[in-house]
């Protein structure tokens, strides 16, 4: 990569930049600012899109009383049954008990505030889920022709 | 307290942790010498290890061999911890920075609140170096910020008791005491080897050149194999894991052809002056592959970019660089 081929692209870095490493005329290596690439910040929208289908999936579940409110904060969190239990400190079956409604309802308080402990809210935000996606994004790609 | 710490920034975060640390104690030491006397290029494609449900692809090495490989080398006398007790943990840390040691330690980047938002993911081999506190807030250099960044001390705890793959479980690092001189030029040439050997001699067709080369024979029949949606979302997930923030670009290749350059130099071996030029075309020709992939993800289909024509620029890469590694073999070995 030349210099004058340091991308500088500003999306998912925000105000950041990272360092890109590319030759000067002479040929010698320099480390150059760069505000991103558009190329990463299509790459990374998509991964950010899976995420909010699964959110999205979520929230269709616990309309239907298929699954609890948990579900939304496990996926708005990105964890899946495993990392959740482990941050929680309880076994796998307990937690997945807990994403149905009906093990949910049984949540005793102590419990409930360690769930919300995790996901760093307020234990009265723990019922709360949005009637659509938000994603924790700041900017978004902006659209440019690749 | 505060240590006098000078923050320079890198592209990525182990070796940039690692030459702060060593350039702070007086021999100055570029991120892209440490990352290759670390032996920290690598290739491994693992399809069998799922990772939210996409296949384990790496470019760099385990997290935590650059320190210690760079260290081994160098006959740096390090100190490596772990606790299990998130309390005592952070005890420790304090008592590092309290006796003016600047620590790295290694962290989750989901719950550090100064990392952009759309980066934070569950990812838990991030480094970055503790240099002083205030109050309740630590003074951090956190080598792929532009600047020296805050961090309440309730965050960096968490972060530093991540869980998940790579739990850091608090690790913590420091540098115990300098030799009284370094020996660069073995340094580089065990660098070299070890990285060549691992891409072109070992016999696992996972690794090296060989899992290039695998990468490359299934992603040609992903479409089939996937469906359309999931084809793309794995090879998105192949680009972001090359080029997203921490590579320098080309999965590596650019940063260590600024190591082979620098080698040149110390070894006065101009054969590796030519070596990294060749490095640099490799690392276009992954550029190239990142810009045609992602087109591919945004749906700007041409006859370039099909899986077949990425998974044949691919192949081309693995034979360029298998070629290229056994001349650095050869070089080092003389």
């Amino acid at each position: 990569m030349r210099l004058e081929e340091v991308p500088q692209d500003a999306a998912i870095l925000e105000q950041c930049h990272e360092i890109a490493y590319a030759v000067d005329e002479n040929g010698t290596y320099v480390l150059v600012p760069s505000a991103g690439w558009e190329s990463v910040n299509l790459v990374n929208m998509q991964a950010w899109e899976v995420v909010g289908a699964q959110i999205k999936h979520a929230l269709e579940q616990i309309n239907n009383a298929a699954a609890s409110p948990l579900l939304y904060h496990m996926e708005c969190n990105q964890m899946d049954v495993g990392l959740l239990a482990s941050y929680v400190g309880l076994t796998r079956w307990r937690v997945k008990r807990h994403l149905k409604p009906k093990g949910y309802a049984a949540l005793k308080p102590e419990l409930r505030a360690r769930y919300a402990a995790v996901f760093q809210i307020p234990v009265e935000h723990l019922d709360k889920v949005p009637a659509r996606v938000e994603l924790p994004l700041a900017s978004t790609s902006k659209e440019e022709d690749l | 307290m505060t240590i006098a710490f000078t923050h320079r920034q890198s592209a990525h975060c182990e070796s940039g942790v690692t030459a702060n640390l060593i350039s702070h104690y007086g021999y100055s030491m570029s991120e892209a010498m440490v990352f290759g006397i670390g032996g920290g290029l690598f290739f491994g494609y693992f399809p069998f290890i799922k990772i939210n449900h996409l296949p384990l692809i790496t470019f760099r090495g385990a997290p935590g061999s650059i320190f210690k490989k760079c260290a081994e080398r160098l006959e740096v006398q390090v100190s490596c911890r772990q606790f299990r007790n998130s309390q005592r943990g952070m005890m420790a840390l304090d008592a590092n920075v309290a006796a003016g040691i600047p620590t790295g330690v290694q962290t989750g980047v989901y719950w550090l609140p100064y990392f952009p938002a759309a980066l934070r993911f569950h990812f838990n081999a991030h480094n970055l170096i503790v240099y002083g506190r205030t109050g309740d807030e630590y003074l951090i250099s956190d080598p792929v910020i532009d600047k020296p960044v805050r961090c309440a001390k309730a965050d960096l705890e968490r972060a530093r008791y991540a869980k998940g793959a790579l739990a850091p479980k608090g690790r913590m690092y420091s540098i115990a005491q300098m030799p009284e001189e370094i020996p660069l030029a073995t340094a580089i040439r065990k660098g070299i080897a070890e990285v060549a050997t691992r891409m072109v001699k070992v016999p696992i067709p996972l690794i090296g050149v060989r899992g290039m080369q695998l990468l490359a024979r299934h992603m040609q029949h992903w479409p089939e194999k996937l469906g359309d949606k999931q084809s793309l979302i794995h090879l998105g997930h192949l680009i972001r894991m090359q080029e997203e923030i921490g590579t320098g670009g080309g999965g590596f290749r650019f940063i260590y052809a600024a190591f082979l350059q620098e080698a040149a130099a110390v070894l006065e071996q101009p054969r590796l002056e030519i070596l990294a030029q060749e490095m640099t075309t490799t690392g276009d020709m992954w550029r190239r592959f990142a810009l045609l992939g992602a087109r591919r993800c945004k749906g700007h289909n041409s006859a370039d970019n099909t899986f077949p024509a990425l998974a044949a620029l691919l192949r081309a890469c693995s034979i360029r660089e298998e070629k290229l590694f056994c001349e650095l073999l050869s070089v080092v070995k003389k």
